[in-house]
């Protein structure tokens, strides 16, 4: 296995608010399912941040798929970004276009062949069930549906790596679940997935290993689900 | 490029009041300018025109010969403040005496009046200084009994040249900044209020430079149009002045272009700074 990503003592200090994450360090595989969780303000959405290059490590190194913070100029910032794909929390939809202008939109800014927009939007959206919505307004789906459409908009230039910041945190268990199912989907065609997640109950049922952050601080690393029965 | 230019006239499309609304500040910002720039430029107008009429009048004494009046013509004529001289004789001298003042028409003979130069100056010799300095020249020929001018008013004249230029520069810079304001916060408006299209944009891996330009020909469409709207307030408020209360100038053409030029330059680089500051921003916290 070869890793897509690796953290070797990576520090992130803010002038203002102080140490968010300190010499953290683990690697991640191709093809991995990693939860990442902790407290409120223990490091999760930092990590993230320094993961998709939208912040660098105050000390320390971040490498994705061979692109290292420490040699990384902010102009070929974008070139890794098209080989992730990053989710949010609270979806962050153009909300004045259709289902399917939000996905063409992905494709259409990073300079995919206009002939080529159509199909691979169908497509995209036939992968996340929502085939049927693609002339919808985002405002016209349910919070599970519109984080599909999100998630589908992150596939857009196929990722390797597929960032998500708490991307069930606004939604009822149902739909966390179809959310959940259709990360897994994706894992199993071969993208990694790290998903920030405060809801315990998922990791534990997954069985897959988690990071815990505390204070910036990794404070296991594993896949011991007992652990976190305990936290319960 | 294509891509750009339709995401930005999208833009107006989707937001047309936000987009008719900044136009509409950009053209009213700039039409005060407009404005300003009209009243400064018929004060300076009319300035010239009075100053025009700053003239020297050199008498001749008695019995100068003809051969030494031609050759101070000559003199005179070469001098470089000088536009143009002319002779006038003591018969002309007269008639114009009689002319414009009929009540003294008897008293008048042509013995009693000298005759004289009249010199008219070049635009750049019309200060105190130097118009003194010429008169100091001229008086040293022994054939000049004396030169006049108004002397204090040439001297009052130019003081409200100086202050007018220095209140119309200094007002010149206060509008044109406050101009600048107005325009950069319309501009960040219309940036701010797609701050989400930024973010998404740099979210799936859009270059910077393909995140701006969308910004960029919407600001420089913006301030363009913005200047074409206030030039043509502004040759509106001076054809209603010109035809109800007094002839006016207009700008050139070129000074026109040159305006609606930099409202397209001031939209542009306030495009510029306020995406550049989304640029440099990192992901909100979800």
């Amino acid at each position: 296995m070869s890793g897509v990503l690796r953290l070797d003592a990576a520090t992130k200090e803010y002038p203002r608010t102080g140490v968010a994450l300190k010499d953290v360090s683990f690697e991640v595989q191709k093809g991995e399912f990693v939860f990442l969780t902790g407290a409120s303000g223990s490091g999760k959405s930092t990590l993230l941040k320094l993961l998709s290059f939208a912040e660098r490590p105050t000390r320390g190194e971040v490498k994705v798929s061979g692109f290292s913070s420490a040699t990384l100029r902010d102009g070929d910032i974008p070139q890794l970004r098209r080989r992730l794909g990053i989710v949010f929390q609270d979806f962050r939809l153009l909300t004045d276009r259709t289902v399917e202008a939000n996905i063409a939109f992905a494709l259409e800014v990073t300079g995919t062949p206009a002939a080529a927009i159509s199909p691979k939007v169908g497509r995209l959206l036939t992968q996340v069930g929502l085939a049927s919505k693609a002339t919808a307004m985002p405002h016209e789906l349910s919070g599970g549906e519109q984080q599909r459409v999100a998630i589908a908009r992150a596939l857009a230039n196929d990722p390797f790596l597929l960032l998500a910041d708490e991307p069930t945190g606004n939604l009822d268990e149902r739909a966390t679940r179809g959310i959940v199912q259709l990360l897994r989907e994706i894992n199993a065609l071969g993208t990694a997935v790290i998903m920030a997640t405060h809801d315990l109950s998922l990791i534990m049922r997954s069985g897959y290993r988690y990071i815990e952050l505390e204070r910036g601080d990794v404070l296991y690393d594993g896949t011991d689900a007992r652990r976190l029965a305990r936290h319960q | 490029m294509r891509l750009a230019i339709r995401e930005a006239l999208l833009a107006f499309r989707r937001a047309p009041l936000l987009s008719a609304l900044g136009i509409t500040t950009i053209a009213f910002s700039l039409f005060a300018f407009g404005l300003f720039g009209l009243v400064a430029i018929n004060i300076r107008e009319a300035l010239r025109a009075v100053e025009d009429r700053v003239e020297l009048r050199a008498f001749l004494v008695d019995g100068a010969t003809e051969e030494s009046m031609s050759a101070l013509l000559g003199d005179i004529a070469a001098f470089p403040e000088v536009r143009e001289v002319g002779y006038v004789s003591p018969d002309s001298a007269l008639a114009r005496s009689r002319e414009e003042l009929s009540e003294f028409r008897d008293v008048f003979d042509a013995s009693v009046l000298p005759g004289s130069f009249e010199i008219r100056l070049n635009d750049d010799y019309r200060d105190p200084v130097a118009v003194q300095s010429l008169a100091d020249r001229i008086t040293s020929y022994p054939d000049i009994e004396d030169v006049r001018f108004g002397q204090e008013w040439v001297a009052k004249l130019y003081r409200v040249r100086t202050i007018s230029v220095f209140v119309g520069t200094g007002l010149g810079i206060v509008f044109a900044l406050v101009a600048v304001m107005i325009i950069g916060s319309t501009i960040r408006m219309a940036v701010l209020a797609r701050a989400r299209e930024i973010e998404i944009m740099r979210l799936v891996g859009a270059t910077n430079g393909f995140v701006r330009l969308p910004f960029l020909i919407e600001g420089l469409l913006k301030g363009a149009l913005g200047g074409l709207l206030a030039a043509a307030l502004t040759w509106a408020t001076h054809t209603v002045v010109s035809r109800s209360l007094f002839e006016t100038v207009f700008f050139t053409p070129t000074q026109v272009m040159i305006g609606v030029l930099a409202g397209a330059a001031i939209g542009f680089l306030g495009s510029l700074l306020s995406v550049g500051r989304h640029l440099r921003a990192v992901w909100r916290d979800a």
